[in-house]
C-alpha cells in the first residue's frame, strides 16, 4: 500500500464545510455513517423489491416519453408488418413504436416488465422472511403495516400498468376488472361507470389507469418506501440469534463503507439480473396479442404472476348466484365473482396486517425484540405461514390451470375439481407437515446442544460395541441454536380454587387462553433432550396438547 | 441458513481426514472459524492479508474494464444497430441489452471482491436502545400539550370548537362532490341499469331496417344459405357497428350451425333459422368473450375462467363458475336471405350486477303475456 | 500382426467403416427409390384407378373403425359419406389418421408407414367418390406470399386464437381435449382443417370465410410462428405463466444467489 489518507481531500472538504454551515449534517454522519448493519442473506430480500421499484421509475420515465395514453383510433403503418392496415388505439401503436422504432425501446420496455415482476416477487419474499423470523414483533408493527399497504398497492400499480399497452391479452384482464368490479353489491355498476367514465370499455380507461400509474400511485409508493426506510433505520435491523447478538445490541459492518458498497453491488445485481432477463428472456410481446377488442380473447389469457391467485379463485368457484330479492329489479348477489374476488385477497392482506396485533393478544408478549426467531423454535407461526402459503399456491396454481391441462396433458376438468379440493386440505395438511417438522428440528436443536455433533469418528468400544464420537458445536453454532427464546405465554394457570386468572374468565378470554396455551410456551426445551424416552415424554405430556396424538 | 456458514475446528489430532457417510469438515453442522482478529488495531476490524489484496486488486481491476469496455460497445451498438423488423430489432434488443448486463455485472462483481477481498472484516457491535422515549421527556410533551390546548381556547370555547367540525364535514365532501363528472354520460345512477338491459341489436339500420349479422373481421352480411355446414361457428358483430367497442363489448355473438335434430329444449325454436341459433358472445361470469366451440361435444367454453355452457341447450351451464346460460339472440333472414335480428335479448348479456335481478322470470312473465 | 489387423486397427479404421456402410445404406434406399418411380408415374398419367386402389386401401386400413364402405360405426367412429378429400388429406398427412390408442383426442403423429402422397391421395379419391365434400385445395390457394397478413390476423383473432391462442401456441379445452399446436401444420393442412372441422373443431366453410381470406390468415400464420422473437427466448409465447416462472426461478434464484455470495462468511482455508 502506497499512500493512506492523512486528511480529508480538499475537493470533499470544501463542499462538505459549505453544507455543513447550513444544514449542521456532520452531527448527523457522525452518528450514522458508521451506523451498524447486520449480515444475513435473507435482509437483502427487501433491497430486491427496493432497487426494482428504482428502476422501474427510471425505465417508466423512458417509456413515457413515446407512450400515448390515448384510446384514440388510428390505422398502424409503423414497422411491424403483420399488423400494418390494422385498425387499433394510439396507446397500443404508441407501445409497437417504442417496441420496434426507438432503438432501446423493446429492452427499456422488457426491462420495466421485468422489474415489475421482481419487485413484487421481492416483496413478497422479504414479507415471507419477515413473517418468518417474527421481525414484524414490536418495535417493528407499524413498519409491517406499511409493508402490507406497499404490497397491496403495489397490486394495483401492476394492475393499471399491465393495462396500459390496450393489446388484447391486458383487455381481457380489464375486461374481468370491470366483470369484478359490477358485480359488487349496490355500489358496482356506479363504480363501473365512474372508472370506465360511462359503458365498458368507453375511451377513458387508458388515461385515467396512465395518471394513477405514473403519478398517483408511484406517489404514494415512494411515500410509503421513505417511511418504511426511515423506520427501519431509526429502529435498527433484526439480527439472527448469534454470538455476542443480544436483544441490546447490534452485531454487524458499519454502514461507511462496507455495507454502502455491499447495498450498492446488490443494486447493480438486481439491474443487471433485470437487463439480462430483458435481453434474453421475450416478455408480454404485444405485437403477438393484436389490439384490444371486446370481441375477441386467446387461450391462455392470463394475468401477471402477482394476480395468479385471484384468477385461480375466479376459476375454481362453483356457479353461485342469489337473487336476493326474487325480483327483476335489484338484488342479484354473483357470488361466484365476488367470493373469489375478494374472499381470498381480504384473507390474506387482513390476516398479515392483523397478524402482529392477533400474535400479540394471543402470547401476551409486549417486549421489544430485536433478535430474530429462526422459524422452527415458533412452530405455530411458522405453520400458520406454510399453510397460508399453501393456500395462496393452490389458488396461484389454478390460475394456470389452463396451461397445465394442455401442456401435461391432464383434463381441464379434473384440474378444477383438483383445485376445489384442494384449496381446503393442502393448508391443513401443510399446517401439521410443518409442525411436525419444527418439532423435529427443534429436538434436533436440543440433540446438538446435548450431544454435540458427529465428527465421523467411529469408535469400538472395550465390549465390542461401535460408536461415533460426538463433539461439542463451535460456539458460534452454539449460541445461534441458543439464541431459542420460549414463546411467550400469557399466566393462564388456574390458580388452586381452580379460577383462571382474570382476563380469561368470559368466553373470549377462555378461547384466548386456551390459544395462548397451544401457541406459546416451550414444546423441546434444549437442555433436556439427553436421553431419548425422556425426550419424548416431555413431548407427549408437555404444552403441545393441541397436536399430538 | 447461518448454518453453512460454519467450520469447526479439526476436534481431536486423532480425526481422520474424512470419513464416507459423514459430512466433510467445513460442512454444515461442523461449527467455523472466522478469521482471528487477534492482530486488529480496532476491536471487530480485521485487515485483510496485503498479498491477498493485492491479487483481489488485479481481479477488480479486470471487472472494471470489462465494464469500460462493455459500455463502449453498448455506445457502438447504439449507433450501428437499427430497429425495424422483428429480425432487426432482435439483433438490435440482444446487442444492447447484453453489453448493458455484461457492463453492469461487471460493475456489480467487482465491487463484492472489492468489500470481501480488500475492505477489512468488520464485527462491530452498537447498543440498542429502547424505542419508547424516557419518562421525564413523556411528562414534558404531555404538559406542554394541556398548556397549548387550553392556550388555544379549544376546550373552552364551546361555539368555536362546534362550528369548526360543522365547517370541515361539508368541506371533506367537496373532493368525492368533484368525482361525480367521471361518468361522462352524467346519467343518474338509477339509469345504468336501462342502459346496461339493451344492446344495439334492437336498434334499426339506416334504412329502417332491423341489423344484419356481419361476420367479425371482414364486416360481410352472411347470407343464411351459404352458413351451410353443420359444426359451423362465426364470430358475429352487428351491422354498422362493426369498430364500436362499447357496442362490441355486449353486442358480439357466436353463430353456430347445428343439425336439426342436434336441438335440444332449451333453445328457442321460433328464435332460430334452419339449426342457425345466435348466442351472446359475452360470458356471464365476467365478461370474457367464450367462442372456444367443440363441434363434436357442442360445448362453447370460455378461455378466463373454463366457463363452459352446452350450444345443443340453450347455452346452459354445465361447468365452472358462471351462474347463467349465455342469452340467445332472436334472428331470422330477410327477404334476401340475409340473417337479421328480430330484436334485442330479452335479458342482459354478460357479467350480473346488482341492479339485474332476475330478469329471467321478468322475460318469461313478458313472454307469456305476449 | 497381419496387415489385415494393422489396417482394422488403424485409427481411422472406425470412419472408413461408417462411410462404407452409409454409403451402402444410401446406394439401396435410391435403387428402391428408383424402383418406386415408375409406379407413381404411372399414376400421375392415369393410369391406375385411384379411386378402386383407394377403396382396397381403405378396406385394409380403415373399415375396421369406419365400416367397410365408410359408413361409420356407432360409438367408434364417423361415417367418411361426404366428408370430402380434404378431411381425408388433412387426417392422413397429420397422421392423425389411422388412429392410436383411445383417447379423449386423437393426436398428431408420425404418419404410418403405409401412408405417403399416392396412398392419401387414392383413399381421398376414393371418399371423395362416396359422397363429395371439400376438396384439398390447390397450392396457390394457400401460398402465404399471396395472402394480406394484416387483414388475415384480424380473422384469426376473431375465430381462431380463442382456441389456438395468438400465435397458434395452442391451449386447453374441455374434458381432455385441447387446440393443437399449429407450428407444424402446414397450409394445406390448415386451409383443409379450417373447411373440413376434424374432431372438435368447428368448421369455416368457403361460403362464409372465402378462400382468399383463408389465405389471408394462412400467410399471417405463417409469418408470425417463423418470425424471430426479438425480445429474446420466446418462452413457449405462452403468456404471463412462462414470463412468471422465469421471473421466480431465473431471476429471484440469481438475486438470491447474489444474496448469499455478497454476505457469505469467508471460510479459513485448511
Amino acid at each position: 500500500m502506497t499512500t493512506e489518507l492523512k486528511t480529508v481531500p480538499k475537493a470533499i472538504a470544501g463542499p462538505s464545510n459549505f453544507l455543513d454551515e447550513r444544514l449542521g449534517g456532520a452531527n448527523f454522519l457522525k452518528r450514522n455513517l458508521r451506523k451498524i448493519f447486520p449480515d444475513h442473506w435473507s435482509f437483502l430480500l427487501g433491497e430486491i423489491a427496493l432497487y426494482s421499484f428504482i428502476i422501474l421509475l427510471l425505465t417508466g420515465t423512458f417509456l413515457t416519453f413515446w407512450f400515448k395514453p390515448s384510446m384514440e383510433h388510428v390505422i398502424y403503418d409503423g414497422s411491424y408488418s403483420p399488423l400494418t392496415g390494422v385498425g387499433m388505439s394510439a396507446a397500443y401503436a404508441s407501445t409497437l413504436e417504442i417496441s420496434f422504432d426507438v432503438r432501446g425501446g423493446l429492452l427499456m420496455r422488457q426491462m420495466h416488465h421485468w422489474a415489475a415482476l421482481l419487485f413484487v416477487a421481492g416483496m413478497t419474499v422479504h414479507m415471507l422472511r419477515v413473517f418468518f423470523t417474527g421481525a414484524y414483533r414490536k418495535p417493528r408493527e407499524l413498519n409491517w403495516i406499511i409493508g402490507v399497504l406497499l404490497l397491496t398497492l403495489a397490486l394495483a400499480e401492476g394492475l393499471t400498468g399491465y393495462s396500459l399497452p390496450d393489446d388484447l391479452l391486458s383487455g381481457a384482464g380489464l375486461r374481468i376488472t370491470e366483470g369484478v368490479a359490477i358485480s359488487l353489491p349496490i355500489v358496482g355498476t356506479f363504480i363501473t361507470f365512474f372508472l370506465f367514465g360511462g359503458e365498458y370499455p368507453g375511451e377513458d380507461i387508458v388515461a385515467r389507469f396512465y395518471a394513477l400509474h405514473i403519478l398517483l400511485i408511484p406517489g404514494i409508493l415512494l411515500a410509503l418506501i421513505s417511511a418504511h426506510m426511515v423506520l427501519m433505520w431509526v429502529q435498527k435491523h433484526t439480527q439472527m440469534p448469534g454470538k455476542s447478538r443480544t436483544n441490546q445490541n447490534v452485531v454487524g459492518a458499519p454502514f461507511y463503507p462496507a455495507f454502502m458498497a455491499k447495498a450498492g453491488a446488490y443494486f447493480l445485481f438486481t439491474l443487471a439480473v433485470i437487463a439480462g432477463l430483458a435481453t434474453f428472456a421475450q416478455i408480454n410481446p404485444i405485437w403477438l396479442f393484436g389490439p384490444y377488442t371486446p370481441a375477441d380473447v386467446s387461450a391462455g389469457s392470463q394475468p401477471d404472476w402477482y394476480m395468479g391467485f385471484l384468477e385461480g379463485a375466479l376459476r375454481i368457484m362453483p356457479p353461485w348466484e342469489i337473487n336476493l330479492f326474487g325480483t327483476a329489479h335489484a338484488g342479484t348477489l354473483p357470488l361466484s365473482v365476488i367470493i373469489p374476488a375478494l374472499v381470498p385477497m381480504g384473507i390474506i392482506m387482513t390476516g398479515l396486517a392483523l397478524y402482529p396485533f392477533l400474535e400479540r393478544w394471543v402470547t401476551g408478549d409486549n417486549r421489544e425484540h430485536h433478535v430474530a426467531d429462526r422459524p422452527r423454535n415458533n412452530p405455530h407461526r411458522t405453520s400458520i405461514g406454510i399453510s397460508a402459503m399453501t393456500f395462496y399456491g393452490v389458488l396461484w396454481l389454478l390460475g394456470a390451470n389452463d396451461e397445465i391441462a394442455a401442456n401435461f396433458h391432464v383434463s381441464l376438468n379434473w384440474t378444477t375439481y383438483a383445485g376445489r379440493f384442494l384449496i381446503f386440505v393442502a393448508p391443513a395438511l401443510a399446517y401439521l407437515i410443518t409442525y411436525r417438522m419444527c418439532l423435529g428440528l427443534q429436538r434436533q436443536d436440543a440433540a446438538v446442544v446435548s450431544h454435540g455433533v458427529e465428527s465421523g469418528v467411529i469408535k469400538r468400544l472395550p465390549h465390542g460395541e461401535f460408536i461415533e464420537v460426538h463433539t461439542p458445536p463451535a460456539d458460534d453454532i452454539e449460541a445461534h441454536v441458543r439464541g431459542k427464546e420460549p414463546v411467550a405465554m400469557l399466566p393462564v394457570a388456574e390458580d388452586a380454587a381452580g379460577i383462571p386468572p382474570k382476563g380469561m374468565r368470559g368466553p373470549l378470554g377462555k378461547l384466548r387462553a386456551r390459544m395462548s396455551k397451544a401457541y406459546g410456551g416451550e414444546k423441546i426445551p434444549l437442555d433436556e433432550g439427553h436421553e431419548h424416552e425422556e425426550e419424548h415424554a416431555a413431548i407427549g405430556g408437555g404444552d403441545d396438547r393441541s397436536l399430538t396424538h | 441458513m447461518t448454518d453453512n456458514e460454519h467450520e469447526i475446528e479439526q476436534p481431536d489430532e486423532r480425526v481422520p481426514k474424512r470419513v464416507i457417510g459423514t459430512p466433510a469438515p467445513g460442512t454444515s453442522m461442523l461449527g467455523t472459524v472466522e478469521a482471528s482478529d487477534t492482530d486488529a488495531e480496532v476491536p471487530g476490524v480485521t485487515l485483510q492479508d496485503e498479498d491477498k489484496a493485492r491479487k483481489a486488486e488485479k481481479i477488480v481491476a479486470l471487472c472494471f474494464t470489462i465494464t469500460f469496455l462493455a459500455s463502449l460497445a453498448f455506445i457502438v451498438s447504439y449507433v450501428y444497430f437499427q430497429v425495424g423488423s422483428p429480425e432487426a430489432t432482435g439483433t438490435s434488443n440482444l446487442a444492447l441489452g447484453s453489453t448493458l448486463t455484461i457492463a453492469i455485472l461487471g460493475l456489480a462483481v467487482g465491487i463484492v471482491i472489492w468489500v470481501r477481498q480488500i475492505m477489512p472484516k468488520y464485527s462491530l457491535i452498537q447498543e440498542r436502545h429502547e424505542m419508547a422515549s424516557a419518562e421525564p421527556d413523556r411528562e414534558v410533551v404531555a404538559d406542554t400539550f394541556i398548556q397549548g390546548a387550553n392556550e388555544s381556547g379549544f376546550v373552552k370555547r364551546k361555539l368555536l370548537r362546534r362550528t369548526l367540525l360543522l365547517a370541515a364535514a361539508p368541506l371533506g365532501l367537496v373532493p368525492l362532490v368533484l368525482l361525480r363528472d367521471l361518468d361522462n354520460s352524467k346519467m343518474s345512477g338509477g339509469r345504468f341499469n336501462e342502459v346496461l338491459r339493451h344492446t344495439v341489436w334492437g336498434e334499426k339500420n339506416k334504412e329502417g331496417k332491423p341489423l344484419k349479422l356481419v361476420v367479425e373481421g371482414t364486416g360481410q352480411p352472411i347470407r343464411a344459405a351459404d352458413f351451410n355446414s353443420p359444426g359451423s361457428i362465426l364470430s358475429v358483430v352487428p351491422e354498422g357497428f362493426e369498430h364500436d367497442l362499447n357496442a362490441l363489448a355486449k353486442a358480439t355473438l357466436i353463430l353456430i350451425k347445428f343439425r336439426p335434430e342436434e336441438l335440444k329444449a332449451g333453445v328457442r325454436q321460433n328464435w332460430t333459422h334452419d339449426g342457425i341459433v345466435a348466442y351472446s358472445k359475452i360470458c356471464t361470469h365476467v365478461g370474457c368473450p367464450a367462442a372456444l366451440y367443440e363441434q363434436n361435444t357442442h360445448h362453447i367454453l370460455c378461455p378466463c375462467h373454463q366457463s363452459t355452457f352446452d350450444a345443443a341447450d340453450g347455452a346452459k351451464v354445465i361447468f365452472g363458475p358462471a351462474a347463467r346460460p349465455l342469452p340467445q339472440l332472436p334472428i331470422t333472414v330477410d327477404e334476401q336471405g340475409y340473417l337479421i335480428a328480430q330484436g334485442d335479448f330479452d335479458v342482459p348479456v354478460g357479467p350480473s350486477y346488482w341492479e339485474r335481478g332476475d330478469a329471467e322470470r321478468a322475460a318469461r312473465e313478458q313472454g307469456g303475456q305476449a | 500382426m497381419t496387415r489385415i489387423t494393422a489396417w482394422r486397427r488403424h485409427p481411422l479404421a472406425r470412419y472408413a467403416v461408417l462411410i462404407f456402410a452409409l454409403a451402402l445404406v444410401g446406394m439401396v434406399y435410391a435403387a428402391f427409390v428408383q424402383a418406386g418411380k415408375p409406379a407413381d408415374a404411372a399414376l400421375a398419367a392415369g393410369k391406375v384407378d385411384d379411386v378402386a386402389e383407394g377403396k382396397s386401401l381403405f378396406v385394409q386400413h380403415c373399415s375396421s373403425c369406419h365400416g367397410m364402405n365408410a359408413e361409420g360405426v356407432t360409438d367408434k367412429a364417423p361415417t367418411l359419406i361426404g366428408v370430402g378429400a380434404a378431411a381425408v388429406d388433412f387426417q392422413m398427412s397429420t397422421g392423425r389418421m389411422p388412429a392410436g390408442a383411445p383417447a379423449p383426442q386423437v393426436p398428431r403423429k408420425p404418419p404410418a408407414p403405409w401412408v405417403n402422397e399416392t396412398t392419401t391421395r387414392q383413399i381421398a379419391a376414393y371418399v371423395q367418390s362416396l359422397g363429395g365434400g371439400p376438396q384439398v385445395p390447390a397450392p396457390e390457394q394457400v401460398d402465404p406470399k399471396l395472402g394480406d397478413a394484416g387483414r388475415g390476423g384480424e380473422l384469426f383473432r376473431a375465430n381462431c386464437i380463442q382456441c389456438h391462442n395468438w400465435v397458434g401456441a395452442g391451449g386447453a379445452l374441455t374434458q381432455g381435449k385441447y387446440a393443437p399446436n399449429l407450428n407444424e401444420a402446414t397450409p394445406t393442412q390448415i386451409y383443409s382443417a379450417m373447411i373440413t372441422g376434424p374432431q372438435a373443431m368447428p368448421v369455416f366453410n368457403d361460403s362464409t370465410i372465402t378462400p382468399e381470406e383463408k389465405r389471408d390468415m394462412i400467410a399471417y400464420i405463417t409469418q408470425v410462428r417463423s418470425q424471430r422473437d426479438p425480445g429474446g427466448f420466446g418462452l413457449g409465447r405462452i403468456g404471463p405463466v412462462t414470463e412468471g416462472l422465469v421471473a421466480w426461478i431465473v431471476g429471484l434464484s440469481a438475486l438470491a444467489l447474489a444474496a448469499i455470495w455478497i454476505t457469505a462468511k469467508k471460510r479459513q482455508k485448511s
